[in-house]
């Protein structure tokens, strides 16, 4: 491992870039951390993810992975001498932990952005309703695979912290912005206590981004998207 | 196998999804119980197997149960190993995510407008889905050429995880053909994929588990009324 080169291209507000680093801070590895602007993508963000042109993308030694989960999953393998191991040895928990985290993206997440992203008040309504069903299920599988242990890895921070606590700085800005508490304390105590948890660690301070900045970030955001409908 | 290892798949023959985790069983050469669950009455076992999403395919291995089908796959790839067992995966960290990502891929990008062709309620709906996933495979074709390194599949000399993820929908592309006369993979404008479509569908594994077009044919066109039903309810 003489001369690893890790280079991140990401954006400071991407929940999926973060995933990424936190993987990456966990695992004790230095990168270059590349600020994409995504309104004007850099050449080496196209070429290397032209399927999708988007981030977060690691490029090790040259060579590009794309999609969140499967570079931290790479991470976990390619650099699986350092650092503690993120995935579950166990195949069984393994299978879990995978069936999970696919959970948080397609129905947890989704339904969250859908709750404050939807264009009809409908479409909100529908997406906070999800979001409630999904924290339920979260909550339920924060018990199964902590098994009274405080993180879902256990003793230690695995793939599911990681592929959750992304979305904790977002959380606490959802908060300040729409009064809506996602892992709230009343219907999800375990996630509650794991959130706090999870963020007061060294290496998810060093990369979680600050709640207020992210405010701004979206406020400044609206005001851009309502200046453009009021254009049309 | 030390202990006797019991293995169950819950799964409609049709299903992508149950395809390529019967696919991946049969891969392994290991015995396995397939269970046809019947969709408008779905079994105790399915419903208590997998409460998040009710859905298959599920696969239930001394008891305990795996869901989402490309989880199952590495599951099955992951405990079924070792000396003379094909791998699904490769082995190489690179390679595995390189799969992961163009797996993902087919689930993400051109799954969902694959399916849009049949869900579709108008002729143009019909012809964007269409259009969509004309485009959407394109990488794909790309994809192949890259991974598969000039053998006969994109895992090299035998049917690999991304062969599973895209191979479980060649019955509904060649339905789709039959049903609307629309091409998805041609030999004009994807001959790779069209050649790499046939040896899939050549294999030991894919003629032991992929159904009759037909049966997928039908399927669609339940699809299809139950589509228009619900717009028409709304």
């Amino acid at each position: 491992m003489a001369s690893d080169e890790l280079k991140l291209l990401g954006t400071w507000t991407s929940p999926f870039a973060l995933r990424v680093q936190l993987a990456l801070s966990f695992k004790g590895l230095s990168y270059e951390n590349v600020e994409e602007d995504l309104k004007n993508k850099s050449e080496l963000l196209l070429t290397n993810n032209p399927a999708h042109k988007k981030v977060p993308v690691l490029i090790h030694n040259g060579k590009p992975v794309s999609e969140s989960q499967i570079i931290v999953q790479y991470i976990d393998e390619a650099f699986s001498g350092t650092g503690p191991t993120l995935l579950p040895t166990d195949p069984y928990e393994r299978a879990i932990a995978r069936f999970w985290a696919a959970y948080v993206d397609d129905k947890l997440l989704a339904s969250w952005l859908q709750s404050f992203r939807g264009k009809r008040e409908e479409e909100k309504a529908e997406g906070l309703k999800q979001t409630l069903v999904a924290v339920e299920h979260m909550e339920g599988a924060f018990k199964d695979c902590s098994k009274g242990k405080p993180f879902f890895g256990g003793d230690s921070v695995g793939y599911l912290d990681i592929t959750v606590g992304c979305l904790i700085s977002w959380a606490h800005a959802g908060e300040k912005l729409y009064g809506f508490k996602i892992f709230d304390a009343d219907r999800s105590p375990l996630l509650n206590a794991w959130m706090e948890r999870f963020g007061a660690l060294d290496a998810a301070k060093k990369v979680l981004p600050d709640a207020d900045k992210l405010v701004e970030y979206a406020k400044m955001r609206q005001a851009e998207a309502a200046a453009s409908a009021s254009n049309n | 196998m030390a202990a006797k290892e019991e293995l169950k798949l819950l799964g409609v023959d049709v299903s992508p999804f149950a395809i390529r985790a019967h696919m991946a069983v049969v891969i392994k050469g290991v015995s396995c119980e397939y269970v046809v669950e019947d969709l408008s009455n779905k079994s105790e076992l399915l419903l208590s197997s997998n409460p998040v999403y009710k859905k298959v395919p599920v696969l239930i291995h001394n008891g305990k149960p795996i869901c989402e089908s490309l989880v199952i796959v590495q599951y099955v790839d992951e405990i079924f190993s070792g000396d003379g067992v094909p791998s699904i995966l490769p082995t190489d960290p690179y390679e595995r995510a390189i799969a992961r990502f163009w797996a993902a891929y087919v689930d993400d990008k051109f799954f969902p407008v694959l399916r849009g062709i049949v869900l579709a309620l108008t002729e143009q709906e019909r012809v964007e889905k269409a259009t969509e996933t004309l485009a959407a495979i394109e990488p794909l074709e790309e994809a192949f050429a890259m991974c598969s390194k000039g053998k006969a599949f994109f895992s090299g000399d035998s049917i690999g995880y991304v062969d599973l993820a895209l191979g479980s929908l060649l019955v509904w592309i060649e339905a789709i053909r039959r049903m609307y006369n629309i091409e998805i993979i041609s030999a004009s404008k994807t001959p790779r994929l069209s050649a790499w479509a046939e040896r899939f569908g050549e294999s030991a594994a894919a003629k032991e588990v992929l159904p009759e077009v037909d049966k997928a044919v039908q399927f669609g066109k339940m699809l299809e009324a139950a589509a228009s039903a619900a717009a028409a309810s709304k």
